[in-house]
């Protein structure tokens, strides 16, 4: 038509905006809290100890990835922590009637698999709010572990069971560890590196707009709900390895600690935005806090106000800043 | 083409009696675009005047102006010859102007009697909303009007109708000298038309002053009195109805040289692309079928609410038809969503960019390369150097400005924005596009350089529908015309058939064409 200009592809690049990400305040945060904890114990500099550590945030940390893809989406599944609770009891009952631990495996991934299938379908085949959907199926997965289990345990896994929550690969690093770091990297490649990824943030940021640009909506949030279930299974297996036991109420409560590492590592709670990076980070975090005051001894109920203190001041504080810059 | 003009001809006929209200020079600019021009506007006690005027006419914005929505930058408001001003929404209420509007803002979850006197409930002696006495008002409001509505129910539970009656009893329930009603019969059903004009007609008994905006020349000539004409914001005319017909009614609303603004095109038109039969819609639409070639431009008009959007969103797999097939190339194909659509060819540039268009809050590479993914990756992994290259490559053919590849959509002006969408697009190398209002509220440069450019596109093959409620556009664009309405093909116009007069009398569904 007319004299063609030439658009610039950037204008910043990319390092330029890392570099004033929310991640790199956030690692700013993690250096701070492990000198501040250096100081605080003696017994924290310790390769052992640091392991144990990671533990802390593992499990939950393999849920977050897929919740944090869930939430860019503008979706959320709170029945996470439940379908741990029902895939462990499922193991448990397995193993009951003799099951070993390859048919664990595989009983506590199909589990996962199918809550999620069953989130998926009410919320993207019946168009229903997500938040309610799994609000619903948080009480349903753990109202059915509690009729089979009762006020009972299952126990007895097989000896080879153990090695997913308490093996180690090699000297401090645990096999949790070693599956925390892949999956967190298979997590960053597909929502950073594929076209999945893209549609995931187009869905986020204008659901209507996606759907308008072709982009497959329904499909892709069902899978996502499938991914999320799939991570909640294998937390499961992991988790009921390191307990060694499952009772009804495992873990109870994770699903808001999940949810807070995701949006501590800077993925909006309105879908759009947030990265893989940024989880990590968060889970290290939330890990160093919870390590470093369980070695000052502070109660368990302290450290959920301090982990709640935590959550709401790194998400004012950018809002106050603002605030303040433009007052 | 040329048209007779005759402005300002026909206030042959003053009345005897007084205004009760009067506009008269008024003026109003927005940025960019002067809405009204020196127009004035008479309402009678007793009388009905319609308002009448084609879609950018003016008309919406003087009744803005009327209820204190808008201030008018020049020109007075008289009631009873006394000059008014309404510098808010609840001064020309006071005043005792009154509106049904189009689309009135109703809560779903509120009961009926509270809908109709939100912000004007009777208050009991606390200060307390007199429940009581809202709803024995409410119900004598309702009865009035005909309408068989509990005070009680809640909202949300009423047929579209039933809704439209409480906004006119919320209307009613201000005390008010001056009704203005804008398009009151849009969504009603023939039965409540008819009871709507018995209510128009006890207004005059009460002599109110009424005013009546509407498309359908059969109404205003069942229950006008008076008639004042608009166009592109002046004044064009004004008079009793009975010395007025339909064809200088229509003549007065459309008149104007269209030809001028639009390009010389050749009509090479190639093979059939698409052919659409029997495409049916439980509620939206029916029995749509044509069929479309190489290098054409179909226009698609109608009055709002005619279903065009609604067939176009059908063809592109937003929702399902209850019946109907469609082929493209011959080649018989099922479309039951967006990306089965592109699959096919068929991309959409919706009407409303800003929710269905774009992604506003993505940059503009990743707009224009959302639906070409396939194409600029490999294994599903994405290649940023091949996206910036392609979104370079259609953004510029379209001379998009802005700062930066990697600048938000949010951030560029409406023109801008529509360029993304058209540049995304044409990406994906479609064989139909289909256009809906594709210059709606963008400026005057931008929208000639998309009709400079849907021309090019035409001229380079592409199967081109653009549907489309401004009479000069259609006419200036299109090879052919279909014109629905109320969900159906009225018509269906070959280029030397294209006018003005044609295109509203089939949108209007006048039956003798007029000449």
């Amino acid at each position: 038509m007319s004299s063609t200009r030439s658009i610039p592809d950037r204008l910043r690049s990319p390092i330029e905006r890392n570099l004033k990400s929310w991640e790199s305040l956030l690692l700013l945060v993690a250096v701070g809290i492990f000198i501040a904890n250096s100081f605080a114990s003696p017994y924290f500099l310790n390769a052992w100890n640091l392991s144990d550590a990671t533990f802390n945030f593992t499990e939950k940390a393999m849920i977050a990835f897929a919740m944090a893809l869930l939430i860019i989406s503008g979706e959320i599944d709170l029945s996470v922590a439940a379908i741990i609770a029902l895939a462990s009891t499922a193991m448990g009952a397995a193993v009951q009637v003799g099951v070993g631990t390859p048919g664990l495996i595989f009983i506590g991934i199909a589990v996962g698999l199918l809550c999620g299938a069953f989130n998926g379908v009410l919320v993207t085949g019946l168009g229903l709010p997500s938040i309610v959907v799994t609000i619903g199926t948080m009480s349903l997965f753990r109202g059915l572990s509690f009729i089979i289990l009762g006020d009972q345990a299952y126990r007895g896994y097989p000896p080879d069971f153990a090695f997913f929550g308490q093996g180690y690969v090699w000297w401090v690093i645990s096999f949790e560890l070693t599956l925390f770091a892949i999956i967190a990297v298979i997590y960053a490649v597909l929502l950073h590196m594929t076209n999945f990824g893209r549609a995931v943030y187009a869905i986020g940021n204008n659901s209507t707009g996606a759907l308008f640009s072709g982009i497959r909506v329904g499909r892709i949030k069902f899978i996502l709900f499938l991914l999320t279930g799939l991570m909640s299974g294998v937390a499961a297996i992991c988790l009921t390895s390191r307990l060694g036991s499952t009772r009804p109420s495992i873990a109870f409560g994770w699903e808001l600690e999940i949810v807070t590492m995701v949006v501590l590592g800077g993925v909006s709670i309105l879908g759009g935005s947030g990265s893989i990076p940024g989880v990590v980070i968060a889970a290290f975090v939330m890990g160093l806090v919870t390590f470093g005051l369980g070695l000052l001894n502070v109660p368990g109920i302290v450290m959920s106000i301090v982990i709640g203190a935590l959550l709401i001041s790194v998400i004012a504080l950018p809002r106050l800043w603002s605030m303040w810059r433009s007052a | 083409m040329q048209l007779e003009i005759r402005p300002n001809v026909s206030s042959r006929t003053a009345p005897d009696i007084d205004p009760l209200l009067s506009l008269s020079g008024i003026t109003k600019t927005f940025p960019g675009v002067r809405a009204l021009s020196d127009v004035s506007l008479k309402l009678f006690p007793g009388k009905v005047t319609a308002l009448v005027g084609e879609n950018g006419a003016g008309k919406s914005t003087v009744v803005k102006v009327l209820t204190g929505i808008y201030q008018p930058d020049e020109g007075g408001i008289r009631i009873g010859g006394q000059p008014v001003r309404f510098p808010t929404p609840q001064s020309a209420e006071n005043a005792g102007v009154t509106a049904i509007h189009q689309e009135t803002v109703l809560f779903d979850e509120l009961s009926v009697a509270e809908n109709i006197f939100l912000g004007h409930a009777p208050r009991s002696k606390f200060g307390l909303i007199d429940k009581k006495a809202m709803v024995a008002r409410a119900r004598e409001i309702l009865s009035g009007i005909g309408a068989k509505i509990d005070p009680g129910a809640t909202l949300k539970d009423l047929g579209t109708a039933n809704k439209h009656l409480v906004a006119i009893a919320r209307a009613l329930s201000i005390d008010a000298s001056v009704v203005i009603m804008d398009e009151p019969t849009a969504a009603l059903s023939q039965k409540e038309i008819e009871e709507l004009y018995e209510l128009v007609e006890n207004l005059k008994r009460q002599d109110k002053a009424i005013m009546f905006i509407s498309h359908k020349f059969d109404e205003i000539f069942r229950i006008a009195d008076f008639y004042t004409v608009y166009r592109d914001g002046q004044m064009i005319g004004e008079g009793a109805i009975e010395d007025v017909n339909e064809p200088e009614l229509v003549k007065m609303m459309v008149g104007r040289d269209v030809s001028q603004i639009y390009p010389d095109r050749d009509h090479n038109i190639g093979d059939e692309v698409l052919a659409v039969e029997g495409y049916e819609h439980p509620t939206e639409f029916a029995n749509i079928g044509f069929t479309l070639r190489r290098g054409e431009i179909l226009g698609f008009y109608g009055l709002v609410g005619a279903g065009r959007s609604e067939f176009m969103q059908a063809l592109f797999g937003i929702t399902r038809p209850s019946g109907g097939s469609v082929a493209i190339d011959g080649a018989s194909i099922t479309i039951r969503s967006p990306a089965e659509a592109v699959a096919s060819g068929i991309v959409y540039v919706p009407e409303d960019r800003g929710k269905q268009g774009a992604i506003g809050t993505l940059p503009i590479f990743q707009n224009v390369t959302l639906p070409s993914l396939a194409r600029t990756s490999r294994y599903g992994f994405l290649k940023l150097a091949e996206e910036f290259k392609l979104a370079r490559e259609y953004t510029e053919r379209l001379d998009l400005r802005a700062a930066s590849l990697d600048t938000n959509v949010n951030n560029l002006s409406g023109g801008n924005q529509q360029k993304v969408v058209i540049a995304k697009w044409l990406a994906t190398q479609p064989k139909v596009i289909i256009l809906d209002e594709p210059t709606k509220g963008i400026d005057v440069g931008s929208k000639a350089a998309v009709h400079e450019f849907m021309a090019e596109l035409a001229a380079q093959g592409l199967a081109v529908i653009m549907v489309s409620s401004e009479i000069p556009e259609i006419v200036g664009m299109s090879d052919r015309v279909i014109v629905m309405r109320e969900g159906r093909i009225e018509a269906e116009l070959d280029r030397k058939d294209i006018t003005p007069e044609t295109l509203v009398t089939h949108a209007a569904g006048i039956s003798e064409a007029v000449q």
